[in-house]
């Protein structure tokens, strides 16, 4: 769904896993799924520290 | 031309009253008899009507006291009895057209008169007031102060004598949704058809259906240090406490809730439910980090990554909501994160 975010306005984002379960995955174990999430959460961390041109509108 | 001249309110802000530029926008409100400034322009297209009182505030007064000054205006403008008002044009300066459309908003509301105000298109004001509020589309500069405001006084003079009014375009002022039915001359497959053709050769078109716009927003600076900040997490993807105390509908939803993770290192599945219709709920059910990922957040916090996780998460459902729903919801949203202080937001989405 990030295109939905881009057109709206979203800057900042980060493709999650995936809809149902955007920072979590039920196919691996609890441990590699906790390491997905902080990963994720790490990315979104690094995207907020980090300046960002503007986007082109729509 | 009315038999008895209209009495007329005409509201501006520092600039265009006179007090100043920006240091003058911390001007509280006042009313000055007649008219001044541009108001006087107006004065060859008066006829028997009169600008009575001319009201004028600071830009960042009305900004920084909102409820405060619009009342106070007000009741300035109730003292001079007018049959209308008219505020600006603002132009593209977004403060001034915020105070406008308020100020109209409110004066329609509690004086019961026609209110009309002028802004350009990329004016803030718009996007806020434009379904409350006639507002005649302007230039972006006071280049054309003269024709924008008599167009203000036509389209007001209009109001005030309940004439039917044109189309927006015709009467040169921004759609405010109102959608009336009307009978056309051939069925929609012949209207569509041709439109299309148009637009595949290039040429001018009018649509029927005004698709939404969205403005782009300006990338807010980055957070200084992560190691200091206050971070939030935020869904749309409808996480509730078990029983969905505050109601918060599985679609279109019209508000949004506070939940407190004080305390909690982890969302446990027992404690939550999932109010959205638009996705299959059961990986997140089974494990609500997987939408509001506290665990992970915790650890950062915990290894000095992020300086504090914000003691709640703040949670709606973004399914098959009206903009206006959603636009409203996510200030709503803004505005309590910035009033408990935040840094930055993780907003997670299905």
């Amino acid at each position: 769904m990030t295109p939905v975010a881009e057109m709206v306005g979203s800057n900042r984002i980060v493709a999650g896993h995936g809809i149902c379960t955007p920072l979590g995955d039920a196919e691996r174990s609890p441990a590699e799924e906790r390491a997905l999430r902080r990963a994720l959460l790490e990315r979104a961390l690094q995207l907020l520290a980090a300046p960002m041109p503007p986007q082109g509108g729509s | 031309m009315a038999q008895q001249g209209l009495r007329i309110v005409h509201f501006l802000n520092q600039l265009f009253g006179g007090l100043g530029g920006e240091e003058a926008a911390d001007a509280p409100p006042r009313a000055v008899a007649g008219a001044v400034g541009p108001g006087r322009a107006l004065a060859p297209q008066l006829g028997d009507d009169q600008i009575v009182a001319t009201l004028i505030c600071g830009d960042n007064y009305v900004a920084e006291h909102l409820d405060e000054a619009i009342a106070t205006l007000v009741a300035l403008a109730r003292a001079a009895r007018p049959g209308l008002l008219l505020a600006g044009p603002a132009f593209n300066a977004g403060r001034y057209g915020q105070a406008c459309g308020a100020l109209c908003a409110a004066v329609q509301r509690e004086l019961g008169i026609p209110a009309v105000t002028g802004m350009a298109e990329e004016n803030p004001g718009v996007e806020l007031y434009h379904r409350a509020v006639y507002i005649v589309r302007t230039g972006d500069t006071a280049r054309n102060m003269a024709a924008d405001l008599g167009a203000l006084l036509r389209l007001g003079r209009k109001l005030v004598r309940g004439e039917p009014l044109g189309r927006p375009r015709s009467e040169g002022y921004f759609p405010r949704g109102e959608i009336r039915p009307a009978r056309a001359d051939r069925p929609a497959a012949a209207r569509a058809a041709d439109m299309l053709l148009a637009k595949l050769a290039g040429q001018p078109f009018e649509t029927e259906v005004v698709l939404p716009r969205f403005r782009p927003v300006p990338p807010p600076p980055p957070v200084p240090d992560l190691r200091r900040a206050r971070v939030a997490l935020v869904t749309d993807g409808g996480l509730v406490p078990r029983g969905n105390p505050d109601g918060i509908e599985s679609r279109a939803a019209t508000k949004f809730g506070v939940y407190s993770i004080a305390g909690k290192h982890d969302l446990d599945a027992a404690d939550y439910e999932v109010s959205h219709g638009g996705y299959d709920t059961s990986l997140v059910q089974a494990d609500p980090d997987r939408l509001v990922p506290v665990d992970a957040a915790r650890e950062l916090e915990a290894a000095g990554v992020i300086g504090k996780l914000h003691d709640y998460f703040l949670s709606t459902t973004g399914l098959t909501n009206p903009l206006a729903n959603s636009r409203r919801l996510g200030r709503e949203m803004a505005e309590y994160l910035r009033q408990a202080g935040v840094d930055a937001v993780i907003l997670t989405s299905t």
